[in-house]
């Protein structure tokens, strides 16, 4: 427990008065106020803060007692900020796997947003099967924005790079095409601009390239993958694929302060989802320590046949 | 004419016959070819290959591995004969030390054809991180770049000095054999120099050699990928080095003795003795294909089962089994007989080597990659499969054909065999030649 709340940046003598709080709400967990630091006791004031304890409940605070935490809205990042990331932060996705029925949505969603024109897109649901015996179920599969990253191991040029908030960015203006970080990655979630993209949505619109977007625009002869939306954080928003799953099946937040929020807008604590839902990331075994949690396919809202009527094999990129 | 001047007549480098003309002709026209296809694979991207986001690596990488493992038999035959004092290896060394030079230089060439963005290859410089098995690459293939031209270079000084005197009539050779011969006199301290620097090249080589090799098989065995995430994989690759680089010395030797008559030199002595260091690098390459590919079927976890049977009975069973048994079993069953070791049998088999030697590293690369740990979904059907595009085609046949248009010219200019050293051992120096201790 210890060691779990030092990484909540909270200082450890004050936890007799709130073992840690958070504010609630939903787009809190983006937007707002996180707490950096309770101050110390003179540092009283009369405003009062509704935060959540780290059993969840909510209670008002001394304003003075908690620190604003870095804003995400910062319209245009340097370069070094891109490199290092939103300060005290930690980028966490879950993916309930119990909610998914292959509606797509979050793909196609990510598709348009990110202009993706080849033929493999960086969010992928499978249809998964363990073995022959045991029960299929739907599985978004997207970048997981591992902790220890193979990918940014092997790259020879810095081109893919692990910011502090967690998220692995590609810079496509450094990256040399040599493809080591796909051969690297066991998640299989890069994917390569073999020929110029044809991104006929970007034609006459002035963007400037950013990492932070991955896809506006991609660049021939380069690596692309999902990017966990840094441009939608930045404006305070969810990435699109948790805002436009119909079915509630992604939660996006930040694992310092310790929630998760759904395309609903419903927060909720991310350790006990975790605890009450026997969360776990795939293929922990390797040691990459992925970003990207799942829930079990338990007692499941829809049946997974439902999901056939969408699933294509052979194509996961609609063609106009 | 003295005995001397007769060897160095005929030694000497000398004008292409008309096989030559034509042989040379037809390698620059695969050249070209090669080149146009780049050309086209600059301006359309990589989608003329067919590598996708699965089959990432293709033959360009499994081509560069087998440079990588040619160029091994510069350390193998010219460095660890020299450092043992084997006088028989004297007409085998240069063309050993010819053949990696080339091979190394190709090596370089090919994984530049392999990236996304060559024009970006100085960023392998400006922004190298250490941690890549890439920038290891880098730094060790120039590395043995360098050492290969060196012992390539420092033996043939007192060759360069000979060649001047003996093309007195055609000015323009005669002056840049003086300019590469850096004014070789053969001074008692000039031989001296050069001892020492052959012996400190001919040293360096061999770990550096082996570095490479290895380097090379981490840039497989560092990812998470069944099949090369492989504790293995080094020895493997020094042992498969071995084995090829043994191979393309005894056809080039075959070829050389053959288009120059040389059986003089060149003899059934050497034959055998390459034939014999074949066969058991063949066994020694034996030993660790049982290591890597019999001794996971016992414990193989589910996804390195579907690998191994993929392998075994499946889709490149013929590919797998011609290259083992093609390239071992049979290489090893006719060499370990004294009959096996005469140079036409060995020339055939050693031709049958070095082929499956690049379908090997082919099954090395390619079939990994077909079997990642998430179901290949989403994507075109043909991307569940790879086989090479004639784009690839044609620039991999480049690469080979460059590969031996540069032994070819280097052996147009110098010397296939020694001269001096020749001349020494068989006692026929002039006075005044003979000052090496």
């Amino acid at each position: 427990m210890d060691d779990k709340k030092k990484k909540t940046k909270i200082s450890s003598g004050r936890r007799a008065f709130l073992k840690s709080g958070f504010l609630a709400g939903s787009a809190a967990a983006l937007t707002g106020i996180g707490l950096n630091a309770l101050a110390d006791d003179d540092n009283h004031t009369s405003d009062k803060v509704k935060v959540m304890t780290s059993d969840g409940k909510v209670v008002e605070v001394d304003s003075g007692t908690v620190e604003k935490a870095h804003s995400c809205g910062m319209k245009n990042p340097t370069r070094k900020e891109v490199r290092e990331g939103i300060p005290g932060r930690k980028f966490v996705m879950v993916v309930d796997l119990a909610r998914c029925r292959n509606a797509l949505k979050c793909q196609e969603s990510c598709n348009k947003n990110h202009y993706i024109t080849g033929h493999n897109a960086w969010l992928k649901v499978y249809n998964m099967k363990e073995s022959q015996d045991t029960a299929p179920y739907w599985m978004p599969m997207m970048c997981q924005h591992c902790d220890e990253p193979a990918c940014v191991t092997v790259c020879p040029v810095d081109a893919t790079f692990k910011r502090r908030d967690g998220i692995v960015l590609i810079d496509n203006e450094q990256c040399i095409g040599c493809r080591f970080c796909m051969a690297a990655c066991p998640y299989s979630a890069r994917v390569f601009n073999w020929n110029e993209p044809d991104q006929k949505e970007l034609v006459g619109k002035d963007i400037e390239y950013s990492p932070e977007h991955a896809g506006a625009p991609s660049v021939k002869g380069t690596v692309d993958k999902c990017d966990f939306c840094p441009h939608m954080i930045r404006m305070g928003e969810l990435p699109h694929c948790v805002s436009s799953c119909p079915n509630d099946v992604f939660l996006f937040g930040d694992a310092y302060e310790d929630t998760v929020t759904n395309g609903s807008g419903k927060s909720y604590q991310l350790s006990k989802l975790l605890k009450d839902k026997s969360g776990y990331r795939y293929m922990d075994g390797l040691g990459t320590q992925p970003s990207v949690f799942y829930l079990p396919p338990v007692d499941r809202s829809d049946k997974f046949e439902d999901g056939l009527d969408d699933y294509n094999e052979f194509q996961s990129v609609t063609k106009p | 004419m003295t005995k001397y001047e007769e060897l160095v007549s005929e030694l000497a480098p000398r004008k292409f016959n008309k096989i030559g003309v034509v042989w040379t002709i037809g390698l620059v026209v695969v050249v070209i070819i090669g080149v146009i296809a780049y050309i086209d694979q600059i301006i359309k991207g990589q989608i003329v290959t067919n590598m996708r986001d699965y089959v990432l690596w293709g033959v360009y990488i499994s081509n560069f591995v087998f440079f990588v493992a040619i160029s091994f038999v510069g350390s193998l035959t010219a460095a660890i004969l020299r450092l043992t004092n084997k006088t028989w290896r004297t007409p085998l060394v240069r063309i050993a030390e010819i053949i990696a030079f080339s091979a190394i230089i190709m090596a370089g060439i090919t994984i530049v054809l392999d990236m996304g963005r060559p024009d970006r290859l100085l960023n392998l410089f400006l922004y190298a991180r250490l941690q890549s098995p890439i920038t290891w690459d880098v730094i060790i293939i120039s590395t043995y770049i360098a050492i290969s031209a060196l012992i390539l270079y420092f033996p043939l000084l007192p060759d360069l000095a000979i060649l001047k005197k003996h093309f007195k009539s055609n000015a323009f050779l005669s002056k840049w054999y003086g300019i590469l011969s850096l004014k070789w006199s053969g001074s008692s301290m000039q031989w001296a120099l050069q001892k020492k620097s052959i012996k400190t090249v001919a040293l360096l080589i061999i770990p550096v050699a082996l570095i490479l090799q290895t380097v090379d098989a981490w840039l497989f065995s560092t990812t998470y990928r069944i099949g090369w995430d492989s504790t293995n994989l080094g020895p493997y690759f020094i042992a498969g080095a071995m084995v090829v680089g043994v191979g393309s010395l005894i056809a080039v030797m075959f070829v050389l003795r053959k288009a120059y008559s040389l059986e003089k030199y060149i003899t059934k002595l050497h034959f055998d003795k390459l034939g014999q260091l074949l066969v058991f690098t063949c066994l020694v390459y034996l030993y660790f294909n049982i290591n890597e590919y019999l001794l996971p079927a016992f414990t193989a976890p589910k996804a390195e089962e579907i690998h191994l049977q993929e392998l075994f009975t499946g889709h490149y069973a013929p590919m797998f089994w011609f290259v083992t048994i093609g390239g071992l079993i049979i290489p090893i069953l006719i060499l370990i007989f004294p009959k096996g070791r005469k140079p036409l049998p060995l020339f055939i088999v050693a031709i049958l080597v070095v082929v499956t030697s690049w379908w090997k590293r082919y099954l090395i690369v390619v079939p990994a990659l077909l079997h990642p740990f998430l179901p290949i979904q989403g994507v075109p059907e043909s991307w569940h499969h790879y086989f090479p595009s004639l784009h690839e085609w044609a620039i991999i046949s480049g690469t080979l054909a460059m590969a031996l248009l540069i032994i070819t010219i280097l052996i147009r200019y110098l010397p296939i065999i020694p001269i001096h050293r020749t001349a020494k051992e068989m006692g026929i120096l002039p006075n005044g030649k003979s000052k090496e201790s």
